[in-house]
């Protein structure tokens, strides 16, 4: 009897130990695979910093770094060419600031409202279809900026054209609004429900638990949210190419014409001959706008990461 | 868009012809057109109706822009680049060292035509005043004789040979004792992706002015005529005005191949050359060659 039982629990330990090894086999293989997913997505990167580095930084023997940031002449066809990009940047940072000025306000009211204040059914209804704003493609964006914004810019603002920065910032609010939105409200809902019922124990309206507990527990949350949208706003190409009416002064109000760093690479990158002035000074503007973008998602995952450890208790 | 569009074309005839019976010697193959946004129209008739008379061939046309094209043509990209300009000697230069030899053959010539909105009361223009618009010297329509309205001064970007070609014979004002090489667009001028947008945004704008090839110009912009200087007479832009040779701002619409074509290239060539091919250029809305 005792014996018997000694050699089933012999065999059980035996059996779990051939399991264990299949599960070491298989786990170690899922592992290999993970590594090597995530060590392709660092090799692309990685190619993607080095290719643009190699092919953009050679424009600087041509141009020195410092007038080609605050150069102001952009004539990369004419002969000799010369590369000045001050006006697309101050174009695509306009473009952002209108954009972030529209959509933060909105984007985060919207977020508020259906984290704080709408009924469940509501919440669940509007969320996915303010998601599917961003499923919208950016030409898209860029036809309704078209044929209906930019007229309407025209006659409100009494302008001479409607192909201007202000047009592209409404319609790239658009496009960072659902990003906002999305994750604003994921952090609003990730806050403890004991904020809000010891607010409203202390006799707060609703009001004054969105203004004064809500948003700033999420504060960190709702700034990552924004930092996502400014970057989106930042990197977008095809709407600011067909609105932003692409003129290469300096622009000093958004109501004027300009040129957005992205639209002067999307427009001038075909005419490029592979290794020419006009092909590297592109590059560089694309390493300009790469680390402008990896700023912003920097700074966003950084804020990102506070937000979670503030409620990680 | 429209570079999608002739594709589209070019998809919907490559499905569309099954087996005409004047296919005559079996020809087959396939290549590339790439470059001019102006040639692109042409190209796509001229494609279509070669396309059903030899079946077995396939021809693909996009027209981004004429730089676009002879970048592709150096590169190896393309069999065929379309411009709206010559090469440069740099370019050509540039295809040499990488092994490819540009042979240049005029298809076509095109007018281009200067447009403005058909409620603006300026009529005619001298090419002196049209360098000083896109130079930005003159802001407002009344230094030309117009209304007291800004002038909204639109341009093809860097991509277009039509760029190109305009900033040399009309902003430099090449061929007139004016000429000014050191002359460039002026920093106000909006830049815009394709010859459509521009006319579109003349036939909203009342105050807008911009430079489409003939075959673009619509009901809903208005045609200004010509004066090569102050004292000609003006020049409507017209198929026969450019062909007698009258009309200032004419140019010639190019192929580019890798040297002399041959085959199914030659075969294509010939045919946008034959008295069949230039008929075609007519209804498109370009001046055929003599």
């Amino acid at each position: 009897m005792l014996r018997q039982r000694v050699s089933a629990v012999a065999a059980e330990a035996s059996l779990e130990r051939g399991l264990r090894r299949r599960w070491r086999l298989g786990e170690k293989f899922i592992e290999g695979w993970i590594f090597l997913a995530g060590l392709l997505a660092i090799v692309v990167l990685l190619g993607i910093v080095g290719l643009l580095i190699k092919e953009g930084l050679p424009i600087f023997s041509h141009t020195p770094p410092w007038e080609f940031l605050f150069g102001t002449k952009w004539y990369p066809v004419s002969d000799p060419p010369t590369f000045g990009i001050m006006s697309f940047f101050v174009a695509t940072i306009m473009v952002t600031i209108v954009a972030t000025a529209i959509a933060v306000p909105v984007g985060v009211g919207c977020a508020a409202y259906l984290a704080e204040v709408a009924p469940l059914r509501i919440r669940e209804t509007v969320k996915p279809i303010i998601e599917l704003l961003a499923g919208i493609p950016s030409v898209v964006m860029g036809f309704i900026g078209l044929l209906l914004l930019s007229p309407l810019i025209q006659s409100v603002f009494n302008l001479n054209t409607g192909l201007c920065g202000l047009t592209a910032g409404i319609m790239l609010s658009l496009m960072s609004l659902p990003i906002i939105v999305s994750v604003s409200e994921d952090a609003l809902s990730a806050i403890p429900d004991e904020f809000r019922q010891a607010a409203y124990a202390l006799g707060a309206t609703k009001w004054e638990v969105v203004r004064h507990v809500s948003i700033p527990a999420a504060l960190s949350g709702i700034a990552a949210a924004i930092m996502l949208g400014v970057g989106r706003a930042i990197g977008e190409t095809m709407t600011v190419l067909m609105v932003a009416g692409g003129a290469l002064a300096v622009p000093i109000s958004p109501t004027e014409p300009m040129m957005p760093m992205t639209a002067a690479i999307a427009s001038g990158i075909g005419n490029a001959v592979r290794g020419g002035l006009q092909y590297q000074a592109l590059f560089a503007i694309g390493l300009l706008l790469f680390i402008m973008t990896l700023a912003v998602n920097l700074i966003a995952d950084r804020v990102m990461e506070r937000q979670k450890r503030k409620f990680a208790r | 868009m429209l570079p999608l569009t002739a594709l589209f074309i070019a998809a919907i005839v490559l499905t569309g012809c099954g087996g005409t019976p004047e296919d005559e010697g079996g020809l087959s193959g396939s290549f590339r057109i790439i470059g001019s946004n102006t040639v692109e129209p042409l190209s796509v008739v001229w494609v279509e109706e070669f396309m059903k008379m030899h079946p077995n061939v396939r021809i693909a046309v996009s027209g981004p822009g004429s730089g676009v094209g002879i970048a592709a043509l150096i590169d190896g990209t393309t069999e065929v680049a379309q411009a709206s300009r010559e090469m440069k000697s740099k370019e050509v230069d540039q295809a040499k060292t990488k092994g490819v030899n540009p042979y240049e053959i005029q298809v076509a010539t095109d007018a281009l035509a200067v447009v403005v909105h058909p409620s603006n009361p300026v009529s005619e223009l001298a090419i002196a005043q049209l360098s000083a618009i896109f130079t930005n010297h003159i802001t407002n329509w009344k230094e030309v004789g117009g209304n007291d309205a800004p002038i909204v001064v639109i341009s093809r970007d860097t991509n277009s040979g039509t760029h190109v070609f305009f900033k040399e014979h009309v902003v430099q004002m090449k061929g007139l004792p004016t000429e000014d090489k050191s002359l460039e667009y002026g920093s106000g001028v909006l830049f815009l992706p394709s010859t459509k947008e521009g006319v579109d945004e003349v036939a909203r704008n009342p105050n807008a002015i911009f430079y489409p090839g003939l075959a673009y110009v619509t009901d809903e912009v208005q045609p200004l005529a010509i004066k090569k200087t102050a004292d000609d007479l003006g020049v409507q832009p017209s198929v026969e005005t450019a062909l007698a040779g009258s009309y200032p701002i004419a140019r010639p619409l190019l192929y580019y191949t890798d040297g002399e074509p041959t085959g199914v290239i030659k075969a294509f060539i010939d045919y946008c050359l034959s008295a069949n091919g230039q008929a075609k250029v007519t209804d498109v809305g370009y001046v055929p060659l003599e």
